[in-house]
């Protein structure tokens, strides 16, 4: 087993990076100075970054670890189990999670006010170990639970932007019902699980379910509440109504971790229900990948592409472009096969770092001068060259210019695409490309093309980032590069993934 | 039709309880009226739980000789060994969906709270708690482009 932590701390890494950050968001909530809060979230996140990547060292040597919670045996108490299917989400999670509070030191003294900070850290670690909880977990109820332990923080978090533009308690509150809706109907659907199999833990259900071979009436059920709610948690085309408000006004650091992560850790869920714990062969579910998956990421490709063109607010294009890529994401996981599912599985990781890095970039031109709209973006290019350069390449990779990672996910996309004789969907991704090409172009043309304004007859000052928010933007900038030019290493995760969804190595 | 009626009462309810919340989730314009109906739709999951864990004929899942009141250190392991023994006789009811709609509920209170503490801002902020009324100053906001004004405090 390869792995470069001592014995003990690598056997308890993946319930490690659950309870620590759970244990320190309670220290950060009473601490009295901001700085101290920021500094024990700083290093809670990278020792969960670190456990990670042992997790996924030890993953890719012993294929699956399992830890049973408490000494109990697996079908009995709760199971934490990681494979090549969630191993890199866990990774992805925790590393957008230490760039986002490097990120947050200089960003919160702008957005937040100062009583508020420590609380903030707080409900960021809190929003962080749901987000990885409900990624590790191999037990369907707890998957509910983290689900709302980070859901609950999150439209806390979204709410804190309302210093900053009232308009973040209304989407928060949005947020909050469609998100409690979606939530239970995912337990409604695990209610029924349980109902038809007896258990909680995925595997054993899995296992339960392949005995009635054909899917019985209750599990058909189960499935649609499953899919509808995770579909509103992941901002599936029709159901991502509470996105665009929570993304544009949420505090820039939060925006970016919910672009990177959340939606990404609900997709996830979704693979792993529909892929390990029900039977993909089967006929329901496979005219469900087709029919719902893949026609409706299609449709919402096109609409929220379109609607991306029309926004006037930079983040708001963006979180409709986030819906777009998720409509591409589903496309590929919509076609069932070993080709399409990795494509939708290494689009979802590239997507993550992509976003990220767009949201940072954001954040900061708003840091340094105040601006939101498209329409300020003129001469961003020479006011700030580094944070711009690093936007541009976030940009360019999420259009999918080649040697970006953006290229390498929507090359196979399309790949798989025509491998499974879908050509309209070949075309749907070259098109919705173009209008990324549209939507992201403006931002480009009005950065690098047109002169900086003028500020009573002088050119403004040229002010770059501070460095704690430039170390996390070119971090994901340089990423999304390396992945685009050496993309071996996200492609055999991907595989990985693909061959625990479809290979039936449970 | 009326012994099926009788039989699968509970499920009735919760159908019933489920889209009566939903529909006020849905029709309502105030965001307290919307938050009952959150809470009216979640109830409506505690009592699915709750209806799945019965057992036609099941008791309630409580060993009983183990509360006698000779259960000591001395007696209490003989006693237990007995109890234990007895249990595989007797139905009881599934106590494990009960404990998950603890959960549950718990994180029901939590939503309700911190909805609750949002329409609170709100009704600071906007002053209106009136879904229909907020959008309309929201859309006023956007059109007088006082976007910047609100935002301008940058460091």
């Amino acid at each position: 087993m390869s792995t470069f932590l001592t014995g003990w701390l690598s056997a308890e890494a993946p319930v490690l990076i659950v309870v620590l950050p759970l244990v320190m968001a309670a220290f950060c909530a009473v601490m009295p100075k901001d700085k101290i809060a920021w500094i024990i979230t700083l290093i809670t996140t990278l020792i969960c970054a670190v456990l990670a990547f042992d997790i996924v060292l030890q993953v890719q040597s012993a294929g699956v670890l399992s830890y049973a919670l408490g000494g109990w045996d697996p079908p009995f108490g709760i199971e934490y189990r990681i494979d090549g299917l969630n191993a890199p989400v866990v990774l992805l999670i925790s590393a957008i999670g230490v760039i986002c509070t490097l990120y947050a030191l200089r960003s919160t003294d702008a957005e937040i006010e100062p009583k508020k900070r420590a609380p903030f850290y707080a409900a960021f670690l809190v929003a962080f170990a749901g987000l990885l909880g409900m990624v590790v977990t191999g037990d369907a109820f707890n998957v509910f639970v983290f689900l709302e332990v980070s859901s609950i923080s999150t439209y806390v978090l979204v709410a804190m932007g309302a210093s900053r533009d009232r308009r973040a308690l209304n989407s928060a509150y949005n947020y909050l019902i469609l998100g409690s809706i979606g939530a239970t109907f995912f337990v409604i659907g695990v209610g029924f699980l349980y109902m038809e199999t007896g258990t909680l833990n995925m595997m054993d259900m899995a296992d339960q379910l392949a005995v009635t071979a054909d899917g019985s009436r209750v599990a058909q059920l189960a499935f649609a509440f499953i899919v509808v709610g995770l579909g509103l948690k992941l901002a599936m085309f029709p159901l991502h109504l509470w996105l665009p408000g929570a993304y544009a006004y949420a505090p820039t650091a939060i925006t970016a971790f919910l672009a990177a992560t959340a939606t990404k850790a609900a997709l996830y869920l979704l693979l792993r229900f529909v892929f390990t714990v029900f039977d993909p062969s089967l006929a329901f579910i496979g005219a469900t990948l087709t029919w719902l998956l893949a026609v409706l990421g299609v449709v919402g490709m096109f609409v929220a592409s379109f609607q991306a063109i029309f926004q006037t607010d930079a983040r708001r294009v963006l979180a409709y472009s986030s819906v777009a890529q998720i409509g591409y994401i589903l496309l590929g996981v919509g076609m069932g096969t070993t080709l399409g599912v990795s494509a939708g599985y290494v689009h979802l990781i590239n997507h993550g770092i992509i976003k990220g890095a767009l949201f940072l970039a954001l954040g900061a031109f708003w840091y340094r001068y105040g601006i939101k709209r498209v329409s300020d973006f003129n001469g961003l290019g020479k006011l700030m060259p580094w944070t711009m350069s690093a936007f541009t390449i976030a940009a360019l990779a999420l259009i999918g210019i080649p040697g970006t990672a953006g290229f390498v996910s929507k090359f196979q996309l399309l790949t798989a695409a025509a491998d499974n004789g879908w050509w309209w969907a070949v075309g749907a991704v070259v098109v919705t490309s173009i209008l990324a090409v549209i939507y992201m172009g403006r931002m480009l043309e009005a950065a690098w093309l047109q002169p900086a304004p003028l500020v009573n007859g002088k050119p403004v000052a040229s002010r770059e980032a501070p460095w704690p928010m430039m170390v996390g933007l070119w971090v994901l900038a340089i990423a999304s590069l390396v992945f685009g030019i050496m993309p071996a290493w996200p492609l055999e995760l991907a595989s990985g993934a693909a061959q625990v969804m479809l290979g039936g190595g449970l | 039709m009326f012994s099926e009626f009788i039989t699968h009462f509970n499920y009735i309810v919760v159908i019933i309880l489920m889209m009566t919340g939903l529909y006020v989730v849905f029709s309502a314009s105030n965001m307290i009226k919307k938050l009952v109906g959150l809470s009216v739709f979640q109830t409506s999951v505690f009592l699915l739980y709750i209806t799945m864990g019965k057992v036609t004929g099941g008791v309630p899942p409580i060993i009983e000789g183990l509360h006698g009141g000779d259960y000591g250190p001395e007696n209490g392991a003989g006693h237990g060994a007995e109890a234990a023994g007895q249990a595989a006789e007797i139905l009881y009811s599934n106590p494990l969906p009960h404990v998950l709609i603890l959960t549950a509920i718990v994180v029901g209170v939590a939503t309700l709270a911190v909805g609750l503490a949002l329409v609170v801002r709100i009704r600071e902020v906007y002053g209106t708690i009136e879904e229909v009324e907020i959008d309309r100053l929201n859309y006023a906001f956007n059109m007088d482009g006082v976007d910047e004004a609100a935002s301008g405090e940058t460091p």
